[in-house]
Parts: structure tokens; C-alpha cells; sequence
């Protein structure tokens, strides 16, 4: 075809013809220059400070795998875990509650929230700790009767305390997912003949899942650090042992370096855990999804996209 | 084109009773009346259109049809039986929802927004409805879905997320998800509304191609061509009563009412 050889004398040889791109000095912005160097200078007297400052920092490394920093770490880990437990189940039958049309189950759930998100969660922690005053017995008929000072041990008002709080806020956030969902998605699971239930379940949850992991992920972040309080009503985890020991080796402060060091750690993975639960619940609301840290680097080697497509 | 289609066979069933029944329908919105006493009737088999401009209460009249919207007077029948309701002697029951789920298997609808479900392919929200409601095991879910995706001429995305489909896909794979579900009756709210005009085409030949499979149709819409070609009825609703109704051809060529030569001198 003469196509092709028009194609070999294309405009390859030839230079390009057009304006010269334009080569002007561009803007200093000496502004920036200024609060740099000022931002840098004060980050670097505060780093300053502290190396001078009289901290044993070898404290810091002697301790950080020590057996009960070790123990502290497992059981903030474990009230994490299961007041968020206690939190996400509690938080959807509030939710559940509160958008039902029975407006007794819906009151009631009104005025759960508010007690719960209204008053500060050491203070509810104290209260269950001496709602002995209230409950002089615990009583579940047949199965269990006790004091309910002993009863109520550290681990249980720990949980309840952080728990029912936590109940509350995960209440709004469930709410405000499945609310998010577009009415159409519900009119569309009826009109195919899905009762209320599974339409719940298979359509709108999964739907509201896109909303509610993300502030989910935070309150699971804020939860890790809520723990710490828990040492008030004499559950020892992190904080509480990282005291102890400071109290005993004579380096208190250095030990709440360390425990600060800890919880920052925690924190961080569980932000990496966040974004893969994230990704999950992103499918179907983008045309692909975001890569993760590992697609990318594998990306960048072979250069290939690896966009996986689920059949 | 029609030979991929499972003919149905309509004349076995009893012609007599009607699909749809409406008599005396009245509903309203709080203080607004929408429907004000709607009769008509759709025999099995026919293709009926309802026309008329935007809040005439056609779309309204769709919805109660399936008990989406419950009606405030009147009685609507769907082959035969009460919507939303039971009646013993001179006492009208309410349905509980799950008995109104029921009902509605045999009713698929097909709605302006598509109304997929986002977080699942197009094969998966074929599949749900048979799986979940009426139990089919996955693999016969999957095959049927299969064969009705090919119908509509989507058999090659099946995997894709509606995002990742245009609007006249979305809106075929709507049509394939509600007739898994093998239903008696189809309704079609405004179905090509919420489409670019190019993709018109394809969402009007797939239910041209249901309607020549005998499946009976209720269809609310503007494409004013659609009925007078496919219709078999036609009516013109404004301002929430039935204005004309007849064979679509003579409607649509020589309103007689003056309401609807202005609607139609507007559209045409």
C-alpha cells in the first residue's frame, strides 16, 4: 500500500517545526525558603532538647522486649479486640434500634447513645467498678450468685466500661452506613422478592460496609489507646506495666518512651490492616481497585499491571 | 431473533382472568392525591404502555402494581389475586411482608436508575434473586443467568462490575436479573430515561424481543415509537386519572381528548 511508504518518509528526519519552548526564570519563592529553614531549626532544637535532657534512652532498648512489657502488649491487644467486639455487635443492634419503626425500641436506643456518648468513658469505668453500691449481689438464678464486687473483676468492668461506651459511637457509625445506602438498592432486593432480612444482609450491609470501615478503623486506632485508662480500675496492660517497672528501676519516664514506642507500633499496623480491609469493601465502587503497597512494587518491576479481574 | 427465546406459551393459560386489575385505585402522598381512581386492565400477554407527562402518577401506578406503594382505595389485582391484601368475607387482611415477598417473585421490575446491585457482577446479580430466594443450587443459578445474559447480548460481561458497564448495559443486565426469576409479569418504569440516546437502541430491542416472546408488559415510557410499534394497549394518564386508552397506533395518530393532542403535540 502507499500508505507504507509515505509512512518511511514520515516526519521523522525531519526537525520539528513550531515555536522554541519557552525558557523563562522562574518565580522564587523565598517565603518558602524562609519558613523551611525556620520549621527545620525548631525540629532540630526540640530533637536537641531531648538528647540533652536527662533521659537514660538505654533504658528505652534494655526494656522493650522485657517478659512483662511483653504480657502488657498481649493483654491491650486483647482488650482491644474484644471491647471492639463488645463495640461493632452492641453498635449494630443500636443502629438496628434506632432505624426500626417501633418507636419504643428506637427510643430506647436514643437514649442509650446519649448516656453513653454524654458522659466520659474513665467515669463509666468507675461507676462499674462500684456499681456494688447499686448491686449488692449478682444473681443469674440457677447458674451464678455472687458479690458483685467479685463478680466484677478488673478484665469484666474493663470490657464492659470500654465496651457499652464504645457501643454507643459504633451505634452512629452503622447508622450512618446504612442509611448511605441509595433506597433503590432496597426496592430493587424487594421487587425480586427478598424479605426485609436478607435484603439486609446481602444488599444493604455490604453496601454500608464502604462507610462504616473507615471511621470503624479509627475507633479500633482510638480504642488501643483508650486501653490505657483501664489501669484506673486496676487492670494491668501496657501502660500499667510500663509503669510499674519505671516505679521500680528508677527510669519512669524513659518507660513511658517505650510505651508510647508500642502503642505507635500498634497503631501502625493496624493502619496497614485498615487499608486492605478498605480495598475489600472498595469492589465494584471504582472501575479498578487500588493496587496494594505490594502490587506496586511488583508493578514497578515488571511493569506489567497487574490488575486481577474476579470472575 | 426470536429463535434464542424460550416461547412461552400463553394461550394455556386461562386468558380469562386479567394480569392486572385496577379498580377505583386511589393513592396519595400525604396531602397530595397522585392517583386519583385508576381502572384499567392488562390481559396476560399484551404489551401495555402507559404515557403521559411527569407527575401524572404513572409511575406511581407502576410501583403499587408490585405493592411498592400501598394503595389508599380501590382494588388491584394481579392474576387474579389482591395486592398487598387478603380478603375474607368483607374483611380486608394486611399481607405480612414476607407473604408480600412471596407475591412478588412472579412480578420482575425494571427500574429508570438500573438499580443494580454495585458490589456484585453482572453474573452475580443475575444469580442472587434464584439462589437466594427461590434456592436454586449456584451452578444451575449460573447457567440459566448465563443463557439470559446471552440474550441480552452480554454474555462477554459477565464478570465486570456495573461501573465498568455503560448504561444500556446496566440497563439489560437490570432486565436479565428480573427474569430469572421466571416472573409472569414484567413492569418497566421509564427504562430508557435515565440513557444516552445512542444506547436507546439496544434496551428497546431486548424488550421487543421479550414482548415477541409473549411475556406480558407494563410499560411506563416516553419512547412514544416503542409503544405505537410493540404496544397492544395504551394509555394516557395526567394528573392522576386514565385521560384516553386504546390500541396505541390510533391513540398515538388521533387523540381524541384535547389533553393528550397537547401532551402529544409537545413529544412527537
Amino acid at each position: 500500500m502507499t500508505a507504507d511508504i509515505d509512512k518511511t518518509a514520515g516526519p521523522k528526519d525531519t526537525p520539528p517545526t513550531g515555536p522554541p519552548a519557552i525558557k523563562a526564570i522562574p518565580v522564587r519563592h523565598y517565603g518558602r525558603y524562609l519558613t523551611a529553614l525556620i520549621a527545620i531549626a525548631v525540629l532540630g532544637a526540640i530533637i536537641y532538647a531531648f538528647g540533652q535532657g536527662r533521659i537514660n534512652w538505654h533504658a528505652v532498648p534494655d526494656y522493650f522486649f522485657d517478659d512483662r512489657i511483653m504480657t502488657g502488649v498481649g493483654k491491650t491487644l486483647l482488650l482491644t479486640v474484644l471491647s471492639m467486639l463488645i463495640g461493632i455487635v452492641g453498635g449494630i443492634v443500636l443502629a438496628v434500634m434506632r432505624l426500626s419503626k417501633n418507636p419504643v425500641t428506637s427510643a430506647i436506643a436514643w437514649f442509650y447513645i446519649w448516656f453513653f456518648r454524654g458522659t466520659p468513658v474513665l467515669v463509666q469505668l468507675f461507676v462499674w467498678f462500684n456499681l456494688g453500691l447499686v448491686f449488692e449481689y449478682i444473681n443469674l438464678m440457677p447458674f451464678y450468685k455472687d458479690y458483685w464486687s467479685s463478680f466484677m473483676t478488673p478484665l469484666l468492668t474493663a470490657l464492659l466500661g470500654l465496651g457499652l461506651n464504645e457501643a454507643a459511637y459504633m451505634a452512629e457509625i452503622c447508622r450512618a452506613g446504612l442509611l448511605a445506602v441509595d433506597e433503590g438498592q432496597t426496592e430493587a432486593a424487594h421487587a425480586l422478592g427478598m424479605s426485609h432480612g436478607k435484603t439486609l444482609r446481602r444488599i444493604v450491609i455490604p453496601q454500608a460496609m464502604r462507610v462504616i470501615v473507615p471511621p470503624t478503623g479509627n475507633e479500633v486506632i482510638n480504642m488501643l489507646k483508650t486501653t490505657s485508662l483501664v489501669s484506673a480500675v486496676q487492670f494491668a496492660e501496657l501502660f500499667r506495666y510500663a509503669q510499674d517497672i519505671g516505679q521500680v528501676s528508677g527510669a519512669p519516664v524513659e518507660m513511658y518512651f517505650l510505651a508510647a514506642a508500642w502503642y505507635l507500633i500498634m497503631t501502625s499496623v493496624l493502619s496497614v490492616g485498615q487499608y486492605y480491609v478498605e480495598r475489600y469493601y472498595a469492589r465494584g465502587s471504582s472501575r479498578s481497585l487500588p493496587p496494594t503497597p505490594w502490587q506496586k512494587v511488583r508493578g514497578h518491576l515488571t511493569s506489567f499491571s497487574s490488575r486481577k479481574v474476579t470472575a | 431473533m426470536t429463535d434464542k427465546l424460550t416461547k412461552r406459551d400463553t394461550p394455556a393459560r386461562d386468558t380469562s382472568v386479567a394480569m392486572v386489575k385496577a379498580e377505583g385505585v386511589h393513592k396519595s402522598f400525604g396531602q397530595v392525591e397522585v392517583l386519583k381512581g385508576i381502572d384499567l386492565e392488562v390481559r396476560p400477554g399484551e404489551v401495555f404502555c402507559l404515557i403521559g407527562p411527569s407527575g401524572s402518577g404513572k409511575s406511581t401506578f407502576l410501583r403499587c402494581i408490585n405493592h411498592l406503594e400501598k394503595i389508599n382505595a380501590g382494588r388491584l389485582y394481579v392474576d387474579g389475586e389482591l395486592v398487598g391484601y387478603r380478603q375474607q368475607g368483607d374483611k380486608l387482611y394486611e399481607l405480612r411482608d414476607r407473604e408480600v415477598a412471596v407475591k412478588r417473585r412472579d412480578i420482575g421490575m425494571v427500574f429508570q436508575r438500573f438499580n443494580l446491585f454495585p458490589h456484585m457482577t453482572a453474573l452475580e446479580n443475575v444469580i442472587e434473586a434464584p439462589v437466594q430466594v427461590k434456592g436454586l443450587n449456584k451452578g444451575q443459578a449460573r447457567e440459566r443467568a448465563m443463557q439470559l445474559l446471552e440474550r441480552v447480548g452480554l454474555a462477554d460481561r459477565a464478570g465486570h462490575y456495573p461501573s465498568q458497564l455503560s448504561g444500556g448495559q446496566q440497563q439489560r443486565v437490570a432486565i436479565a436479573r428480573a427474569l430469572a426469576m421466571d416472573p409472569k409479569l414484567m413492569l418497566f418504569d421509564e427504562p430508557t430515561s435515565a440513557l444516552d440516546p445512542e444506547l436507546v437502541g439496544d434496551v428497546l430491542d431486548v424488550m421487543r424481543d421479550l414482548a415477541e416472546s409473549g411475556m406480558t408488559m407494563v410499560v411506563v415510557t416516553h419512547e412514544m415509537g416503542f409503544a405505537r410499534e410493540v404496544g397492544d394497549s395504551l394509555v394516557f394518564m395526567d394528573d392522576g386519572v386514565v385521560v384516553e386508552s386504546g390500541n396505541p397506533r390510533e391513540v398515538l395518530t388521533n387523540p381524541q381528548h384535547e389533553r393528550t393532542q397537547s401532551f402529544l403535540s409537545k413529544v412527537l
